[in-house]
């Protein structure tokens, strides 16, 4: 098997575009939830804050390739257009099919296909319906589009796993690029904020509710006022090399990965059980060979329902107590759905470069049952050299990787 | 509507829809080789001149043979005119 280094990574988030945005917006303890008009309009739907995408130049990407392209796949191509020049791939890498994109979304654009039946149910015609409308819901778009305008050759690979997406799209690409099938693997996910996937959670109770007035109080993770996620958008895209062959093109190396687990929760299709999530842990810690005494870090998934903060918090005590610093960065920027893992691993990989660690945004009075883990409230110093990340997603889909710092052999 | 205006339309209906600059919109453009616009993009543009103008010319021979923008504007200005004299 061979080792697997991150040498790029984009992101387009409610902060705007780029990694150095996200990472002094978080620094700086910014929220960017917000009041969302539009969903105060909507019959039934209770939860109206958001976290949004602003200040994106669409025109950035020729019209050649943006016709086939919703929203979400825009923020995956500027996101992977960024990871690729900060690893310095050029044509060469791109098109020498040795390199492979790992993108998803939770489904394709919902804006397109409400865009396509408003106007198909008008007169039960197709006589208006456009080339672009197809490639836009397609549940692959993200992947293809940004292989197409990029000129990515090699595998192409659309997980979809709702919140588990870019995880697992990571943890793909990392074995992939272990096993040898490809020396490159573009990794992440994209997702776009659209009134059903917040109503998804609300029909659930899951949605933030109670501070439509103050946005910027909520999500609450681990909070004993938290009432649950905030939906956003955006896109996190990570470049997988192969140790060998970042050493031999002379990059920077940004971490290595060196575990990946992702296992299927059979319990119930919407609420998480805690034996799972552990088994999740037990087998990634495995994978890494590694004892739970070596993390340093845990970055949650902690989106702030009432049910996945307390399982979540009673399988990482079960491993590591509260002697490991753990927190979720929902509470700055919501829940980027398939976008969350890359996103937050873009950020993890800032707190090694810095020894920062980004504490959980309104987390204020920690929850009874979500004690017994060592919450981090304020910025905090600290040296972090390996890293557990977690993903958890509707439908028992649990996903976890664990990162450590490269240090140069 | 005379032929100029017609022309005039044509233009910037397709401007518009291809983020095409309208000094590039000259009748002796090729639509593949000077605009860019490749098999995909005229079926779009077939829709586009259907929604602008109010006619159905999908299914019409004549379309396929379309090679530069003047042919466009040729094919409307003959379609408007049969639809005139109807």
């Amino acid at each position: 098997m061979r080792r697997v280094v991150i040498t790029g990574m984009g992101v387009v988030s409610p902060y705007g575009k780029g990694v150095d945005k996200l990472w002094l917006s978080l620094l700086n303890g910014e929220s960017s939830v917000r009041g969302m008009p539009l969903f105060r309009e909507i019959g039934g739907l209770r939860s109206h804050v958001g976290a949004i995408v602003d200040g994106i130049d669409i025109k950035e990407i020729p019209r050649k390739y943006r016709r086939s392209m919703a929203m979400m796949s825009i923020y995956a191509t500027i996101a992977s257009r960024e990871a690729l020049k900060q690893a310095r791939v050029d044509k060469i890498h791109t098109g020498s099919g040795r390199m492979g994109v790992a993108i998803g979304s939770t489904i394709g654009s919902t804006k397109t296909t409400q865009e396509f039946f408003e106007d198909f149910l008008s007169d039960y015609s197709l006589q208006r319906m456009k080339t672009g409308v197809f490639f836009k819901l397609m549940n692959h778009s993200c992947a293809v589009n940004v292989s197409q305008a990029l000129g990515i050759t090699g595998r192409i690979l659309s997980p979809s796993a709702a919140c588990s997406t870019s995880c697992q799209a990571i943890g793909y690409g990392y074995e992939m690029v272990a096993f040898g099938r490809q020396d490159f693997m573009l990794c992440g996910g994209a997702d776009e904020l659209h009134p059903l996937t917040v109503s998804t959670f609300d029909i659930m109770n899951a949605a933030s509710t109670h501070y439509n007035e103050e946005p910027n109080h909520t999500p609450r993770p681990f909070d004993r006022d938290r009432d649950g996620v905030v939906c956003s958008e955006g896109s996190g895209v990570l470049l997988l090399e192969s140790l060998e062959s970042a050493k031999e093109r002379g990059v920077e190396i940004l971490c290595e990965i060196i575990g990946f687990a992702t296992t299927s929760d059979i319990s119930n299709i919407a609420n998480p059980a805690i034996e799972s999530m552990q088994d999740c842990i037990e087998q990634v810690l495995e994978d890494a060979q590694l004892n739970s005494e070596d993390i340093d870090y845990i970055n949650a998934h902690a989106t702030a329902t009432i049910q996945g903060d307390i399982a979540e918090s009673r399988a990482i005590e079960r491993f590591f107590g509260s002697s490991v610093p753990v927190s979720s960065l929902k509470g700055h920027f919501g829940h980027t759905m398939a976008a969350s893992g890359a996103i937050e691993i873009a950020a993890i990989i800032k707190m090694i470069q810095n020894g920062v660690i980004i504490p959980t945004l309104n987390l204020e009075n920690v929850d009874e049952e979500c004690q017994g883990i060592k919450h981090i409230q304020k910025p905090e110093e600290f040296e972090i050299n390996t890293v557990l990340k977690n993903n958890f997603a509707l439908g028992g889909v649990n996903s976890s990787l664990v990162l450590r710092r490269y240090v140069n052999e | 509507m005379n032929d100029k205006e017609i022309i005039e339309l044509v233009n910037t209906a397709l401007a518009e829809e291809f983020e095409l600059e309208i000094e590039d919109m000259k009748p002796e453009a090729s639509l593949l080789d000077n605009l860019g616009l490749d098999s995909l993009d005229r079926v779009d543009m077939v829709i586009v001149l259907e929604n602008q103008f109010n006619f159905k010319v999908r299914e019409e021979e004549t379309i396929r043979q379309i090679r530069t923008l003047g042919d466009i504007h040729d094919f409307v200005i003959t379609k408007k005119h049969e639809i005139g004299s109807e």
